[in-house]
């Protein structure tokens, strides 16, 4: 299985994923910025770091990149996408995903550990995880607080749309949100870093599941 | 303006401009004159530190380059090296918090890319006035920002570094960063101008504009009040810029495209291309209307000397120059060949083909050297005059410990290092809050640790000994995470070398840190030199900073400070010869800054250290901490807050413990060359046989919710982390306070 990892200029957290999607068992794949095509990958995270340098608004110009185009039809045809901390701002840009990603309540960054429950197990990305595990991930941001309409949240919760949820809440986001999917549940984003515990030279694989779920997931296709 | 006031206004001296005079055999024109100002600045030019510098030792078996290139590299294995060195951003911090914080970090890590080196990490080491002062509060708060502003959106994780706060730090705060870079041993570039004549000089990078214009002469004078308004001078970094300048340099020396690198700092094109050319012994010839620019309306001089971040000069062969300039494009950077290497050994400026300003190269390379005057400052035999028998006694040793937890110079840094991201690229073993932050190298079992570690207030009260024990303690950190020390990186921190009692601090210092490395055995491989950091109400304390870094072949096996178990023997390794002179209990109890410092026992601090650092690399001990900053009861209370569990001292151990000593020079008095580990009781026979004739106490068992000192001390752990997880950013009343 082949895995694309999306790379803009100021991605920082992409040679990470690479390392956990070698790590999985997959075939990491680098997807340049600057070249509109997706390389025949299965799926494809767009990793954390500040894009475009995130001048403007986290997200806000890396939407218009010429690997979006691709991007965003392989997303609406079903192909399982995952967005990570910078990657997830990318996504609601990109409105691949509801909602948006504000300034941390706290007014500064934070990087630590978190204790964060799996609510959802449904999706190619969490598949490999009991639902309602606790697992302990590292975040690091700036603008992680998610933000949506009443009546948005209303919708993700009732339709289960919750993949992950603090239980330290680091930021501010509403209903302790960490992670959502879309309607049809390929296009996930989180907060956290799974990439960044899936080594246990590290002291932790806690995240490794995440990269292994997608590639359950396409075996269980073929 | 007439000349004298020319070159004056530009800090050149009545004696430098002689000597200019006699170099060039002419008088300089004005962009001639800029570039020996800033060659010449103590920044660029060490003219008041050089031959104190000599006094390092800087060879190794593991040292691959030493001083005297952008960075140092010490040798790992398997191949691999580390490139890195520590650099201040001190006057521009003071004026421009966050900028200068900012562009000292990304001025250090761009040292480390022409090495060819990946950064993998960075460091810093800090100090403001006290958290009392709001103008204080503010340098802090920004200085942090601009720290993870810029190290946060490159994409290297800030790993460890230091703070403390003091009023000899008040209006002028120091702020040094050190970065550490990744490399393949046979990769190393060097910065020369090989190669020679008929090769391009090619700028790449962000355009350049008037920031930064005499940068280096300013970070090389006193701070006064007119040093607001010289604000212009302070640099504005672009981190995005950075990334992309990290993976372009990076990219362009795995496909072998360049003959040599060099980083842009102070004194911008000018002052690289100098160095390049004196080190190659060559020429350079540039053209200023190619280089491309920000601003309209730039003069030639402008554009040869500012400091606009975020660009690097290379030498270039003709034919792969189209190639450099695509892979430039590729990453949206800016790129122009702006000159070619010569045989003429001149700087030569040209501006649409008329030569501007032409200088030997190797006379801007060659600044002045001064031997100043020592004298050893008065306040020293006053300092020194000190009875610790003559300050009360507190009767409450529950309250003076939780006190001293919560000191700004004593509580968890969590507040800060939580601002920087310590675990981007995925190789961080230690996160910030040990003794040493421990990374691994990928695809390998090697990996290695890093620390800074600075001593202000010993190297005030002696200046010898705390230059020594700045460099010991880095020792010792490494140490107690498992790594074998290798080698260090400086940033010397001073006052003015023009006062006498000034160089002397420096003089003195530079000497017990050279004894130190010597016994130690680690040489210093890169460095810097901040002097005049002086206000209006005088010089900040003598502080060096020293960044080390030491090496594991098995990085797994690796110690940090938290209790693991219940029921570990807790065991005292080392000398135990606390004393309250200069200590950190004197000044936040007592409001004291006096005594004379126990000098530190080298060869001891080097057996001592050896053997910690054995016993965690043969697996015995996981759990260890130097015992340093508020003395063992602070040493005992971080192990048990960091590792949730408590400690219960044996009762028999308290009165040898104390043996005629008073319950605070005890419990919180501070020598160096000691440190606590734990072991469970299945290792306790290894550890005895592994100890040999080292001294040592086992002192309690690891347990319960509770630091146990009977007769002396007991509180509850969470009572202990509630005082020393204190957030430095809040408001807060004022520090300190006597007793009574």
């Amino acid at each position: 299985m082949r895995i694309g990892v999306t790379v803009f200029p100021g991605s920082n957290c992409d040679r990470d994923a690479l390392h956990a999607v070698e790590r999985a068992g997959a075939t990491p794949v680098e997807l340049w910025h600057a070249e509109a095509e997706l390389k025949a990958v299965d799926a494809v995270v767009v990793p954390g770091g500040f894009s475009y340098g995130d001048y403007l608004r986290p997200g806000a110009i890396a939407r218009f990149a010429k690997v979006m185009g691709p991007l965003e039809e392989f997303a609406k045809g079903g192909g399982p996408v995952l967005g990570v901390c910078n990657g997830f701002q990318v996504l609601l840009e990109a409105h691949l995903l509801p909602g948006a990603l504000l300034r941390n309540t706290g007014m500064r960054f934070v990087s630590r550990r978190v204790r964060t429950r799996i609510e959802k197990t449904d999706t190619p990305w969490t598949a490999l995880y009991g639902e309602g595990e606790t697992i302990t991930l590292p975040v690091a941001h700036n603008e992680g607080n998610y933000y949506a309409d009443e009546g948005t949240i209303r919708e993700l919760e009732e339709e289960g749309r919750v993949v992950l949820r603090y239980l330290e809440n680091p930021n501010g986001s509403a209903n302790d949100i960490a992670g959502i999917c879309n309607e049809a549940r390929n296009v996930v984003g989180l907060m956290p870093h799974p990439e960044r515990v899936s080594d246990p030279a590290l002291g932790s694989e806690e995240g490794l599941r995440v990269f292994r779920s997608v590639l359950a997931a396409a075996g269980a296709k073929v | 303006m007439n000349i004298q006031e020319t070159y004056t206004s530009l800090g050149l001296s009545d004696f430098e401009y002689d000597r200019i005079l006699e170099l060039m055999g002419r008088p300089p024109n004005y962009l001639e004159l800029s570039l020996f100002s800033v060659m010449w600045s103590e920044h660029c030019g060490y003219k008041n530190s050089r031959p104190l510098l000599r006094r390092f030792p800087n060879t190794g078996p593991r040292v691959l380059q030493g001083p005297g290139e952008n960075a140092g590299v010490i040798e790992v294995g398997e191949g691999w090296a580390l490139a890195f060195k520590m650099e201040s951003h001190n006057h521009p911090s003071a004026v421009e918090p966050y900028e200068g914080a900012a562009t000292g970090v990304g001025g250090i890590i761009r040292d480390v890319i022409a090495m060819g080196a990946r950064p993998v990490a960075l460091l810093n080491a800090l100090r403001f006035g006290p958290l009392d002062d709001e103008r204080n509060r503010y340098l802090f708060r920004e200085v942090v920002r601009g720290i993870g502003g810029y190290g946060n959106a490159i994409g290297v994780p800030t790993v460890g570094g230091e703070v403390e706060f003091s009023p000899a730090y008040s209006g002028n705060p120091l702020v040094n960063a050190m970065c550490v870079g990744l490399i393949r041993a046979d990769e190393v570039v060097r910065a020369k101008a090989e190669a020679g004549e008929g090769n391009l000089v090619v700028l790449f990078g962000a355009k350049t504009g008037r920031d930064g214009i005499h940068g280096a002469t300013f970070a090389s004078d006193e701070l006064t009040e007119e040093s607001e308004a010289k604000r212009s001078n302070v640099q504005v970094g672009d981190p995005f810029a950075g990334k992309m300048l990290i993976e372009c340099s990076l990219r362009l020396l795995e496909r072998n495209l360049l003959v040599a690198l060099q980083d842009l700092g102070a004194a911008g094109i000018a002052s690289s291309a100098s160095e390049m050319a004196a080190r190659g012994g060559v020429g350079i010839e540039l053209d200023a209307e190619k280089v491309p620019l920000r601003e309209e309306g730039m003069e030639a001089w402008e554009v040869v000397i500012s400091e606009s971040q975020e660009r690097m000069l290379a030498v270039v062969e003709p034919e792969k120059a189209d190639e450099v300039l695509k892979v430039c494009e590729r990453y949206e950077l800016d790129a122009a060949v702006v000159g070619r290497v010569t045989s003429h050994g001149e700087l030569r400026v040209f501006d649409n083909g008329e030569p501007i300003g032409s200088v030997p190269a190797e006379a801007l390379a060659d600044a002045p050297v001064y031997e100043r005057e020592v004298r050893r400052p008065a306040y020293l035999d006053g300092a020194h005059r000190f009875d610790p028998d003559a300050l009360p006694e507190p009767d409450d040793y529950n309250e003076v410990l939780l006190r001293m937890l919560a000191h700004p110079n004593l509580c968890s840094r969590a507040s800060v290092y939580e601002q920087y991201d310590s675990e981007v690229g995925s190789d961080t073993v230690v996160r910030p809050g040990a003794d040493a932050a421990v990374l691994r190298i990928k695809g390998t079992k090697l990996g290695f640790a890093v620390t800074a570690d600075v001593s202000g207030r010993h190297c005030y009260l002696d200046p010898r000994g705390g230059g020594a024990a700045a460099v010991a303690e880095a020792y010792r950190n490494l140490s107690c995470v498992g790594a074998e020390p290798v080698a260090l990186t400086d940033c010397l921190n001073f006052g003015s070398p023009e006062k006498p009692d000034g160089y002397y601090g420096l003089s003195e210092c530079v000497d017990g840190m050279a004894e130190a490395c010597e016994v130690l055995g680690t040489p210093v491989v890169s460095g810097n030199v901040s002097l005049f950091n002086e206000t209006e109400r005088g010089a900040i304390y003598p502080t060096p900073a020293v960044g080390m870094v030491g090496v594991f072949e098995d990085v797994s096996r690796h110690a940090t400070p938290g209790f693991k178990r219940e029921g570990d023997m807790v065991v005292h390794l080392g000398d135990y010869r606390p004393t309250l002179a200069g200590s950190d209990y004197l000044e936040i109890v007592h409001g004291k800054v006096a005594g004379k410092p126990e000098q530190p026992r080298l060869p001891r601090e080097k057996e001592y250290a050896d053997l910690v650092k054995s016993l965690v690399a043969e697996g015995i001990v996981d759990t260890a901490h130097d015992v340093s900053g508020g003395g063992l009861a602070v040493a005992l209370a971080e192990m048990s807050i960091t590792g949730g569990i408590g400690m219960t001292f044996d009762r028999v151990e308290v009165e040898p413990m104390l043996s005629g000593r008073r319950g605070d020079q005890a419990l919180f008095g501070e020598c160096g060359g000691h440190f606590v580990v734990a072991v469970p009781e299945e290792r306790w026979d290894a550890l005895q046989e592994a100890l040999g004739g080292v001294p040592y106490d086992q002192i309690g068992r690891t347990g319960g919710d509770r630091l146990d000192v009977p007769g002396l001390l007991d509180v509850a752990v969470d009572d202990l982390r509630a005082a020393h997880e204190r957030d430095l950013f809040e408001q807060h009343a004022p520090e300190g306070g006597h007793l009574g």
